[in-house]
């Protein structure tokens, strides 16, 4: 039987009267069959072969599981050592740094700007004494470490590299992430220093410069993470990061470096929503594009630069406050999307995250999670288990095809520096989580605890609370560092970075002398501030 | 002289350093539909900028939106600078991730609501016309 003539019986059946959409809105058909799918067998090809749509590697999970990356940082360096120490001894694979608000916008605790945010958010990283303390006893050949930190990127790459150093490890043999990602700051995240093509000039250098001296480090994450919490649907997510993708190895061709020369090292971070079948099919779309694009426009020969590698962490913006404990549900079935997606990396949230930052505990429920998945569940036994599914395949396909119409939009506008510029991403965004909200305020999409099934009382958690007075003890030890240490030899080295900054010649040499003459983020982001002006929020609506 | 019947003004401000702004502009949207006169000052300000902006533009009420954990620093400020600047009576409300237990002492600093995650931008709009009124010059 077709599908048109099951269609007609399907019709005569009981359909209950709700929208059968997904999270983002796309109506989905009653069924998918062989009909649905583009008969061509290459599209879908097999693992470890252009165009990668069942995972990059020929034997995915069966050759080595994800790295179980947890995000952690909060108070001082030494409480966030502590928390890696402790994750590192649950089992965790990789370590993964969140700093705080101040040190992601460029300036040190001691500035008034920082008042109240110190080690709040994340940890507080001022200077070199700071991520010695953070790394203290964790042996930087032995991990690989994700940072995430965008437009102060440079200096803090600059500190673990000097860490690396003083603890005897050559920078050869450094693994690791810097998520450095501007475009998508002003997409999204919103944190900055300055305007766009400074910032994406910065996110070069890096490129260059990891390229040439730590060539087994991820210089860039290009993230669709941010882009999917600040509200935008799935295919918006994967059209603007690919969107960004492209805009930087446009801008490192620009700068003369051959496309597989670095685009190896390029690696990426997406979203795990709710609506599992989207999230698979946006991943499988995801690699299937970007392989297509990198052939297509760039003419990139070597494998590698053809794979899209990715981090992946399940929707912070899907969690309630409403009884938490349905958050370890919403996280282990966005995970599972991950896996069964081909992620190579995967953090889980914890289910306190809409209150607080993580406690141990609830933290430890988030990576047991993974393990549950990565060793119980059995999914691991077989390389893309669900390629192949009609739902999932036709489901790839639209992903792809309306990505791509983006894609081709933004290209119209200029490419996507043009495009921010306009502000076309952020208002497609705006738009998307607005639409969102309403649903879910209406009653039209069903958040359980909140707008169905809730309870009157709650039972409170107990949540991670960082004292006020981490804010004094970090204020004071970046006052004494800047005390203390050689002021003439930090003079010269900012100097010099004003110098490469003003000049164009490639920022991190002087940056890495910089902080290791004591030199601060501040500091550093203060030269930036300075040669390269500062971006404020054009505030649109 | 009869009332006034301009439309009540709201500022909605993002405070401190988080970029954070997707509920700022939720509720912005929201209570622009609903009638209000909204002005938005975009992420990273300081108390100093946010109160001078309501001076500025004359509003009715500051809608504060703070998802990075400084609410106990930069609420209060808030309160503070428009104190200095003979603006007390301008109504301060808010949302983000605030903990219950944080929840009275921003009341006591004079904080009139704090909306936390959970919360309907129906419910924030019924909130606001209820209680937000125009302030006598």
């Amino acid at each position: 039987m077709n599908k048109r003539d099951w269609l007609a019986r399907y019709r005569n059946d009981t359909e209950r009267t709700v929208r059968f959409s997904t999270v983002s809105d796309m109506e989905l058909d009653p069924l998918y069959t062989a009909e649905d799918v583009r008969p061509d067998p290459d599209r879908i090809g097999v693992p470890g072969e252009f165009p990668y749509t069942r995972g990059v590697y020929p034997s995915m999970y069966r050759g080595r599981l994800w790295t179980m990356r947890q995000f952690a940082g909060f108070g001082t360096a030494e409480d966030t050592n502590e928390r890696f120490r402790f994750l590192l001894a649950q089992g965790q694979t990789g370590l993964s740094t969140a700093f705080d608000m101040p040190t992601l916008m460029g300036y040190d605790a001691d500035h008034p700007r920082a008042r109240g945010e110190v080690g709040r958010e994340g940890v507080a990283v001022s200077s070199l004494v700071d991520m010695r303390a953070l790394f203290h006893g964790i042996r930087l050949d032995q991990v690989t470490t994700s940072m995430t930190v965008n437009c102060s990127a440079s200096a803090v790459l600059a500190m673990y590299l000097a860490v690396a150093e003083e603890q005897g490890t050559p920078w050869t043999a450094l693994g690791g992430t810097i998520q450095n990602d501007m475009l998508k700051e002003f997409i999204a995240q919103k944190e900055w220093i300055c305007p766009p093509e400074p910032s994406l000039r910065i996110v070069v250098d890096m490129i260059e410069f990891c390229a040439r001296e730590v060539p087994r480090w991820h210089a860039v994450s290009i993230s669709g993470y941010h882009i999917r919490e600040a509200g935008s649907t799935a295919v918006q997510e994967l059209a603007f990061t690919l969107a960004d993708g492209i805009a930087y190895v446009e801008a490192a061709r620009q700068r003369g470096l051959a496309v597989d020369d670095f685009a190896p090292r390029l690696s990426f971070f997406f979203n795990l929503h709710n609506d599992f079948l989207e999230e698979v099919a946006k991943l499988r779309a995801a690699r299937r594009l970007w392989a297509s694009l990198m052939r297509e426009r760039f003419g990139a020969r070597d494998p590698r630069s053809l794979r899209l590698r990715t981090h992946a962490q399940t929707a912070g913006c899907s969690l309630t406050a409403q009884q938490p404990l349905n958050n370890v549900v919403r996280v282990a079935v966005q995970a599972l999307a991950g896996v069964l997606g081909g992620v190579q990396s995967l953090h889980t949230n914890s289910l306190d995250e809409t209150l607080a930052l993580p406690s141990e505990g609830a933290a430890m429920v988030a990576l047991r999670t993974q393990q549950i998945l990565a060793e119980e569940s059995g999914v691991t036994n077989t390389v893309d288990p669900l390629g192949g599914s009609w739902a999932i395949e036709a489901l790839t396909d639209r992903i792809e095809r309306e990505a791509r119409a983006y894609i081709e939009h933004i290209d119209g506008l200029g490419g996507m520096v043009r495009a921010i510029e306009l502000g076309y991403p952020q208002r497609e965004i705006a738009e998307a989580a607005y639409v969102y909200q309403q649903q879910i305020d209406r009653g039209e999409k069903t958040v359980v605890g909140v707008n169905r099934y809730q309870v009157p009382e709650e039972r409170p958690l107990e949540l991670l609370r960082v004292p006020l007075e981490v804010e004094e003890r970090q204020t004071e030890r970046v006052r004494r560092v800047k005390r203390e240490r050689d002021g003439a030899r930090a003079r010269a080295a900012l100097a010099r970075v004003r110098a490469a900054a003003t000049s164009g010649e490639n920022l991190m040499p002087p940056v890495v002398d910089a902080v290791k003459a004591l030199c601060t983020v501040g500091e550093i982001a203060d030269v930036y501030r300075d040669v390269f002006g500062v971006y404020r929020d054009p505030a649109w609506l | 002289m009869a009332l006034s019947t301009r439309p009540l003004r709201i500022l909605v401000a993002k405070a401190g350093l988080d970029g954070h702004d997707r509920g700022a502009k939720i509720i912005a949207r929201a209570l622009r539909d609903a009638g209000f006169e909204i002005i938005y000052t975009g992420v990273h300000q300081t108390p100093e900028m946010i109160a001078e902006t309501a001076m500025q533009e004359d509003v009715d009420a500051v809608g504060l939106s703070i998802l990075s954990g400084a609410h106990l620093t930069l609420f209060p400020a808030v309160v503070e600078e428009l104190k200095r600047r003979g603006a007390g009576d301008v109504l301060l409300f808010g949302g983000g991730i605030v903990p219950d237990e944080d929840l009275p002492p921003l009341t006591a600093a004079g904080v009139a609501r704090i909306f936390t995650p959970g919360a309907t931008t129906q419910e924030i709009v019924a909130w606001v016309r209820e209680h937000v009124h125009p302030r006598t010059a």
